[in-house]
């Protein structure tokens, strides 16, 4: 027998895994149902994704979707300055000087070593407190034409979130940004120097050599643990919702209370969460596959 | 063209390079040979400066390499480099290989860099393989593109650090048949290598290396012949009896 013909089969010790498996979820299942004495019911979670607005004489998404919506903004808007933090303090990382290494490594220990958590009370309040009114956010919105605000609305959801949105963001990809740091670090020093060597010999600038030879390598070499990160990104956003962004957990926690369908409000919250980050792996998985065939 | 003026060099405690001195004119073509651990890569690498020297000057077209040389690229774009390993880009096709240097140093356009690339991979017999990547390419193949690399910069010396070493006899073939025809066009070589053959046939001089410094260094006649240190000749029965 060819051993590859194998692969498709399933052996006796697969099998007996998956009865335990079925047999454990129908024993949950039969608990939940007899034992819980919790009565299903679904029916306002349709509601509370989308609700018929008799103004406008349209549907509108109510608080779930419109938290999935902030947590799509929130997920896609600090994944750029999160890998741009990884990009620039993982090359920083790997500096021959004392000083950029010092600096990013003192980024990456500060974060790495406090909670999340912690971190982000810690840090929202100064972004909040501090930063926002400097950059002047908040003006820059309430001045805005109306043309501008369409397309700011577009982009970071409704106006009046929009400072709020911003600081999300920012602590967001502060923190997801010290692990790409180090997810960069990695495939840099992946690189053999024998490329540094032979990039130089042909006269290459630093710069050059940087952007041509060794980042190029070094990011494909990172998709797939970035990947992961990425994910873990979209996942973490929900930590935001303990500073009051109104993304989809804070706001699955409101329906919650208010409809009191606990079960059904969460298992939902869980879906969609899954759909999106199940659907940015299948992107992952084909960027990386054509990453890989570029190379042979 | 290149001056070597009593060059040193340690790694920590080890002296590598002891008081090298070496002068190479334009058009020669100097063959360096002896042990491994004797210090021939340490040395044509000071000449493009991927190792840094600590005493006695290297001196290149009139242009002196050290610590604070402002435009070490300007010397080194010069000067093309051929590896051990070749060290192509593998992220990069043949080609494009070919085409960073002109494009991204010398400023050319896409299209004459292409032109260049095409003309070198010709000269180096593989304008076939323009399109592949490195990782589809023998090693032969891959050490003629990386020599093609180095000559679309068009340098003005070329320096060959053990280019068969990492090869099979054909493939070995393939590559010294690039260099001897190198050779014929009027190129300043430095070439490290334990090919005898070569030397024998295109070297100018030919150095033996012991230690970290220059045993002697002479015409390929008198040397194969008539060698005066006891080490030369040591080595010389080592390696031309098999």
């Amino acid at each position: 027998m060819i051993p590859g013909s194998k692969r498709g089969r399933l052996g006796w010790i697969d099998a007996a895994v998956l009865a335990a498996i079925v047999t454990a979820v129908v024993a949950v299942a039969y608990r939940v149902d007899s034992v819980l004495e919790y009565r299903w019911d679904w029916s306002a979670i349709p509601n509370s994704l989308y609700r018929w607005d008799e103004e406008t004489g349209r549907w509108v998404p109510n608080l779930l979707m419109q938290g999935f919506f902030t947590t799509i903004r929130l997920a896609v808007l600090s994944m750029i300055p999160a890998a741009l933090f990884g990009a620039v303090f993982g090359v920083l990382r790997t500096a021959g000087r004392l000083f950029p290494r010092l600096l990013s490594r003192t980024y990456v220990e500060l974060i790495r070593n406090i909670p999340p958590l912690v971190f982000i009370f810690i840090f929202y309040f100064f972004i909040s407190s501090q930063i926002m009114p400097v950059l002047g956010v908040e003006d820059f919105v309430r001045r805005a034409s109306p043309a501008t605000l369409r397309s700011l609305e577009l982009v970071f959801g409704p106006a009046a979130l929009i400072p709020n949105v911003i600081s999300g963001v920012i602590c967001l990809a502060m923190f997801q940004g010290a692990y790409m740091t180090e997810i960069v670090r990695a495939g840099i020093q992946s690189i053999p120097k024998t490329q540094t060597e032979a990039g130089l010999s042909i006269g290459l600038s630093r710069w050059e050599l940087w952007r041509r030879v060794i980042l190029p390598q070094a990011l494909r070499r990172v998709i797939p643990p970035l990947a992961g990160q990425f994910i873990t990104l979209v996942k973490d956003s929900s930590i935001l919702s303990l500073i009051s962004i109104q993304e989809l957990t804070f706001l699955a926690m409101e329906t919650a209370v208010s409809t009191t369908r606990v079960f059904e409000v969460w298992i939902t919250v869980a879906g969609l969460y899954f759909c999106l980050c199940y659907m940015l792996s299948l992107a992952f998985d084909r960027l990386e596959k054509s990453a890989a065939a570029a190379r042979t | 063209m290149i001056e070597l003026d009593g060059v040193s060099k340690w790694f920590g405690a080890f002296q590598v390079l002891r008081d090298v001195s070496l002068r190479v004119a334009e058009g020669e073509r100097i063959v360096i040979c002896g042990p491994s651990g004797s210090g021939k890569s340490t040395l044509i690498r000071c000449i493009n400066r991927l190792e840094e020297h600590q005493e006695g000057r290297v001196v290149f077209a009139g242009r002196e390499l050290r610590a604070d040389t402002a435009d070490l690229t300007q010397v080194r774009r010069e000067i093309g480099m051929v590896f051990q390993e070749f060290n192509l880009f593998p992220h990069l096709t043949v080609l494009e290989n070919c085409m960073l240097g002109p494009t991204r140093v010398l400023g050319m356009t896409p299209a004459d860099a292409r032109d260049r690339a095409m003309e070198f991979l010709g000269r180096v017999r593989i304008p076939e393989q323009a399109g592949k990547h490195p990782g589809q390419l023998s090693g032969g193949q891959q050490q003629r593109a990386a020599i093609a690399r180095s000559l679309c910069m068009r340098p003005r010396v070329m320096l060959f650090d053990e280019p068969t070493s990492a090869l099979d006899p054909v493939m070995i073939k393939e590559v010294l048949d690039v260099m001897n025809d190198l050779a014929q066009s009027g190129m300043t070589m430095i070439v490290v290598t334990h090919e005898m053959g070569f030397a024998r046939t295109v070297a100018d001089r030919v150095a033996f290396m012991d230690e970290g410094s220059i045993v002697e260094c002479l015409p390929p006649d008198r040397f194969f012949t008539s060698p005066a240190d006891e080490r030369t000749k040591r080595f010389l029965s080592q390696i031309l009896s098999h």
